[in-house]
Order: structure tokens, then sequence, then C-alpha cells
């Protein structure tokens, strides 16, 4: 049809993809499953494959007829968004790195350029040159798009590995019959320490404590705010009738707070957990008896 | 005495909480670096914290450049935090220790003066505060200016 064929030479290069690519969908969606990035995902069928590739072809056309083959906002490309995050966590798991990943996405390319340049062999130069141009930059833009995909996925990831942390680094340790401590590592910002104050109090609740231990061994860096936060949890205690104790003040914090010239002389303090512990356990009325058979060499 | 002073060795912002952790982490590893003792670290990093919550809270956010100097054989760590908030209006009151505009204690501005050899603040109404503090690794060389 030499009369269609004028036409579409005077299309946009961008447009004339788009339609390729939808009259190959088939035969695209098929040499893809063959490729590396299909195949060890889809492990199990080649039919989900061939799937999956077709999803891809017809969102590359979507996005091609629109003319935005450089934009990776491009709507078409909503579609498979998350199908290629998918693919790509899978390749992560399986032990790729982003740049092979990156590679094999690269590789989805030449078998639609080999078709697109067997459609187009009548064609001018120019022309083939104009539609190949805009075929490559469509792939790279794909390509851009699953590397996005899978950062965003993987900074969600990390953002619910935040949440899980704020609740499961806070274990509440009960030490003895009313006596519970909690012990603190890394960073006490706010969200963090609001939920230390109700794992706190809950414990002193549940486990009718009347001491309560808050060991900072594992807290860098005790400042105004990491104080009042501590502060602030003392008096609670104190309000529900514990007593809480702060241990582990390491000699350089316990310089620089004073330095600092935060009044730490409504807390109870000790050294160490052991030390609390002691402390603690006299409160209660309990005595430790050495042991007179234990071979340890009196200090 | 003529300080020789290193180029720029980073420039991080303070936009979030988690920018005031990186701060602190590179603050503390510089300091490693530079031979500072334990307790000349925990002060430095301390200050850092104060200075860049306060640029985070009362500036809106802004940012920490951080420079190793040396002067008379020893090593320094300079640190300016800058923001392009509301800037200070009375900066006695300040630095005076329990003000605070906000529900802090009011020790952060004063405290970090403390806590550090060298420290100037520079502040002008609608259009931000600079404060510069510099450490030394042993004995500050010069007689510290009675604050
Ligand atoms: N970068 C800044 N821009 C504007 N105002 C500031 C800045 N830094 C400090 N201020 C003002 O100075 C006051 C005192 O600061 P300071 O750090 O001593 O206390 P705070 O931040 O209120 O409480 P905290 O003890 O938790 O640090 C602040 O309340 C605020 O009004
Ligand atoms: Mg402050």
């Amino acid at each position: 049809m030499p009369e269609q064929q004028v036409a579409e030479h005077e299309t946009d290069p961008a447009e004339e993809v788009g339609a390729f690519l939808r009259r190959r969908r088939e035969q695209i969606a098929q040499r893809w499953a063959d490729a590396a990035l299909f195949r060890t995902v889809y492990t199990v069928s080649r039919d989900d494959a061939v799937d999956a590739g077709r999803t891809v072809v017809e969102a590359l056309a979507a996005v091609a007829v629109s003319g935005r083959v450089q934009d990776a906002e491009a709507d078409g490309f909503t579609v498979v968004r998350e199908q290629l995050a998918r693919t790509a966590q899978a390749r992560a798991r399986a032990g790729a790195t982003i740049a092979q990943i990156s590679e094999e996405m690269d590789a989805l390319r030449p078998p639609v350029t080999d078709l697109l340049l067997d459609e187009l062999s009548e064609s001018p130069a120019e022309h083939l040159r104009e539609c190949t141009t805009a075929l490559t930059v469509l792939m790279g833009t794909l390509r851009l798009v699953m590397l996005e995909a899978t950062t965003i996925a993987g900074q969600e990831l990390i953002n619910r590995q935040r949440l899980e942390l704020l609740e499961i680094a806070t274990p509440v340790i009960k030490l003895w019959e009313g006596i519970v401590a909690v012990p603190l590592i890394g960073t006490l910002d706010s969200a963090r320490s609001q939920v230390v104050m109700e794992t706190l109090l809950d414990a002193v609740v549940e486990q009718h404590a009347r001491i309560a231990i808050l060991d900072i061994t594992g807290v860098p860096t005790v400042d105004s705010l990491v104080a009042q936060h501590l502060m602030k949890t003392v008096a609670a205690a104190r309000l529900m009738g514990a007593e809480c104790i702060v241990s582990g003040i390491r000699p350089a914090i316990a310089q620089t707070i004073v330095h600092l010239g935060i009044d730490l002389s409504s807390v109870l303090t000790r050294a160490s957990l052991a030390d609390a512990l002691a402390y603690a356990l006299q409160q209660q009325g309990a005595h430790i008896v050495p042991n007179p058979a234990s071979t340890v060499e009196p200090r | 005495m003529t300080h020789s002073t290193g180029s720029v060795s980073a420039c991080l912002p303070i936009n979030s909480d988690l920018d005031l952790v990186r701060v602190r982490q590179h603050v503390r590893q510089m300091t490693a670096q530079l031979g500072f003792g334990l307790v000349e670290q925990t002060k430095l990093v301390t200050a850092a914290s104060e200075l860049a919550r306060n640029a985070l809270v009362h500036g809106g956010g802004g940012q920490m450049e951080c420079t190793s100097v040396s002067s008379g054989g020893i090593q320094g760590l300079r640190l300016v935090f800058s923001d392009q908030g509301p800037g200070i209006v009375d900066l006695d009151q300040a630095l005076s220790d329990g003000y605070t505009s906000g529900e802090g204690l009011g020790m952060g501005l004063g405290g970090a003066r403390r806590l550090v050899h060298e420290f100037s603040i520079d502040s002008r109404r609608g259009i931000g505060t600079t404060v510069t503090v510099t450490s030394w690794n042993s004995r500050p060389p010069r007689p510290r200016e009675a604050p």
C-alpha cells in the first residue's frame, strides 16, 4: 500500500514508533519473554512473562503516541511502574546489582530495534534514523522509570522498617519483682522519646513496678532535647508512683551535660546498670550476700 | 596568630531530624580523624547538635559547613551553621540560660557556647542567623576570650 506508506512518512517519528509497537506487541513480548530480565523473574510460567511483556509494550506505545518519549513522568508509564518495581525487586533479591538490572533492561532494546529496522527497510535513511532514535530514547526512559520505581520502593521499605524499629527497639526487661529496665539504643529524637515514655509507663502499670531504670549506655549524644525528654519521662513515672533511675551516663557525657548547663539533680542517676540494680534491690529491701564458696578474690 | 584554613570539607543540609543525625555523625567522624579526645569529641558533637537543631527549629532549616583548620601545629575543626530564618532579635536574651521562645529548656545556645573553644554569632532580623564555632584537639592556641 504505497499511499499509506507515504502518509506514514509524514507522521511524527514518535507516533510512528507507537503505532509500530502496537502492531508488533505480540512478537516483542515473545522475544522479551526469553530475555534475561523476564526469564529470571517469571521462572514458573513463560505465559506470565509474555503477559508482563505485553503490558510493558502497551505502556511504551501509549507514551510514544503521546509524543513524550523522553518524559519519565508520562501518564503511559503509570500502569507499569509497580510491575517494573516488582520485577527489579525480584532481581535484586536474586542478588542482581542495580547496574546488572540496568544492563538487563538495556538488553530489551535490540530485539525491538531489529523489528523496527525490518519494517522500515524501505524508508528513507533520514526517517529511519529519526524512528530508531525515538525508540532508543523511549527505551532509555523506560529504564529510568524502572530504576526510579526501584529506588522509591526501597525508600518505602526503609520508612516501614524505621517505624517497626521504633517499636521493637524499646524492650522492657523485668529485672526483679517490681523492677523494670529499658535499655535505650541510638538516637532519641522526639518520636522515639514518645515511644520510650509510653512503653515505660505501660510497663510500670502492668508489672506494678516501683522502680524503672532507663539505661542510656547506647545513646551516643545527650543534648538539651534528649535531657529534656529524660526529665519528662522521669517526672511522668514519678506521677505513676514509680521511681526512675537513669543509668549508663558515660564520663564524657557527664562532663558535657555539666558544660551544657543542664541540671539533672532532680533525676536519680547511677553510673552503670549494675549500680542502678543494686540500688533498686536495696530499696526493695533485698540484700545481696556474697557466696562464701566463690573463688573470686575479695577486692 | 594566623590560622591556616583548610578547604571546606563538607557542607551538610539541615532540613530534617535525619539531617541532625548526619550532622552529629559527620562531626564525630571529623573530630576522631583530627585526634580529638573523647571528651572534646563529645562536647563538639553536642554543640553541633544544639546549633543544627536551632537552625532547623527556629531558622526553618539551613546548613552546616565543616572545615578543618590548623594553628601553630594544632588541629581544629570549624563549623558554620547558617539559616535564612527570622534572626534573633535579642542576642543576650537568647544566649541566657533558660530563655526559650518555644518549649525547649533554653539551654542550647548558651550551652553550645560553653562547649566549644571559640564561638561567634551573627544574626540579622529577617535575614538569618550564622553561628560559627571552633574547637581544637588540645588546648586552644590562644586564650579564650571571656564570654
Ligand atoms: N537559628 C536561630 N534562628 C532564630 N532564633 C533562634 C535561633 N537559635 C536560637 N534562637 C532563639 O534563641 C532562643 C534560645 O535558643 P536555645 O537553643 O538556647 O533554646 P531552645 O532552642 O529554645 O531550647 P533548647 O534548650 O531545646 O535548645 C530560642 O528559643 C530562639 O528564640
Ligand atoms: Mg535550641
